[in-house]
């Protein structure tokens, strides 16, 4: 399972647990990790399913490349970041 | 009970009036959030706040108990597509109840022009197809933002299927079956910035707001870029002001509620300036609809001031008595003479997008 965990500035807004989830790529597993919960989907990615301009994700330290389908690969132990940028505050 | 809800860039901010004037009634809610919309439902008492979050997006929420709680509602969205260009929500630029005999019922307009239907207190939203896929839609423009808007959203009190939208820029709107069905009005409406010919084109048309007083839905007054105009048609046909002094330009319109010649601007050299004429803010009042006008400017800062009003940011309540207007300079104004003096109530406010009396 990989575990998803999100910044503080986020649950400042809506909680936002340390989650795990499977899934072999970021979309899937943050679909799997935020099912039910639209609304904390809705601050990562726009209703298109697109990484938010000012939001970024580290897999297993390194930034995401695909931020339209979230389509990187993601192992059975991966650590998934969200963060917001440094932009857009 | 009389209250004023101030949307600002950090927060919500709430007002009440007191013996020495209007107070701060505690801290913000939202603190640091950006507030693009606050709507104080007359009909139920519902309390609606929209905010544009930097990183996170645009959110909607609603509260029950005047502020108390919240509860999170989800926000519009806009239909699902491949496209890598696909639009998503930029601004919620309007919320209004959809008529008295429609409980529960709310439109909304957002950044880009897409006009959105709940008919469940927020709960769920529809866009209004007929309008999203209408070919003159395409051939809207940014008007100060990348993609266009909806900012005004009118509901005729006599019947509630006839609503008007004013769009920056793309023109005005109306449809006279709920939204089934929608026609480009605003003839009379004049552009000066398009190329000749087109000055005239209903579609070509940058509204920065348009309100109708509620004693005459048909009479409505458009604060637009290049100039300020009066229809007595509900919007079909458009008079222009002229020889406005200090300025044509700004955002705001304010009617009087009981007098139909009667209404309230918020002045500004245009364009690439955007601050008070001569540093010197005034409001300018009509009573006479639109033929004259007078300025208003005591207790307004009358040197070295750059406050701007934005078109959500000069308001009047249900009585016509008290007014009031923030700017982008985080000061925020009252009136208790139906604007003939203004009292500063705040000079420490983040900047101001938009205001809304209680009603």
């Amino acid at each position: 399972m990989a575990t998803i965990r999100f910044t503080s500035h986020l649950v400042r807004h809506r909680p936002a647990p340390l989650i795990e989830a499977a899934g072999g790529t970021v979309a899937e597993v943050l679909s799997a990790g935020m099912a039910g919960d639209d609304l904390l989907r809705g601050y990562i990615v726009d209703e298109q399913g697109r990484l938010r301009k000012h939001v970024n994700i580290y897999l297993d330290g390194t930034l995401i490349a695909d931020r339209l389908r979230l389509s990187d690969k993601v192992g059975p132990k991966s650590e998934i970041y969200v963060l917001q940028a440094l932009s857009g505050g | 009970m009389q209250r004023l809800w101030v949307g600002t860039r950090k927060g919500l901010f709430a007002f009440d009036p007191t013996d020495a004037g209007w107070r701060q009634a505690g801290p913000p809610a939202f603190l640091a959030a950006p507030v693009t919309f606050v709507l104080d439902d007359p009909r139920d008492g519902a309390l609606y706040v929209a905010l544009s979050h930097g990183h996170f997006g645009c959110k909607l929420h609603r509260s029950d108990d005047r502020g108390a709680t919240w509860v999170e509602l989800p926000p519009p969205a806009f239909p699902k597509s491949d496209a890598p260009d696909a639009p998503s929500l930029e601004l919620i630029w309007s919320i209004t109840p959809a008529g008295a005999d429609q409980p529960g019922a709310l439109w909304i307009g957002t950044i880009p022009g897409g006009l959105f239907r709940s008919d469940d207190r927020g709960a769920s939203w529809q866009i209004n197809e007929p309008l999203w896929t209408h070919p003159d839609r395409a051939k809207w423009m940014g008007g100060g933002y990348d993609h266009p808007g909806i900012h005004s959203i009118l509901v005729d009190p006599r019947d509630s299927t006839h609503v008007s939208i004013g769009v920056s820029t793309g023109g005005l709107w109306i449809t006279r079956d709920a939204g089934l069905t929608w026609t480009l009005a605003g003839h009379g409406l004049r552009n000066d910035y398009m190329p000749p010919g087109q000055t005239q084109d209903p579609l070509m048309q940058d509204i920065h707001l348009m309100a109708a007083p509620a004693c005459d839905p048909d009479r409505i007054w458009v604060q637009h870029h290049c100039g300020i105009f009066v229809s007595d048609d509900g919007g079909l046909t458009f008079l222009e002001s002229v020889d406005v002094k200090p300025s044509v330009f700004g955002f705001a319109v304010a009617p009087h509620p009981q007098d139909r010649n009667r209404a309230f601007f918020a002045p500004a050299i245009k364009d690439e300036y955007r601050v008070p004429r001569d540093g010197k803010l005034v409001v300018t009042e009509t009573h006479d609809g639109g033929k004259t006008f007078a300025i208003r400017d005591k207790g307004l800062p009358q040197a070295e001031a750059y406050d701007l009003i934005y078109r959500h940011g000069l308001v009047i309540d249900t009585t016509g008595q008290n007014l009031a207007m923030g700017s982008t300079t985080g000061n925020l104004w009252c009136s208790g003479d139906t604007g003939q003096s203004w009292s500063l109530v705040s000079h420490t406010l983040p900047p101001i997008a938009c205001l809304t009396f209680a009603p």
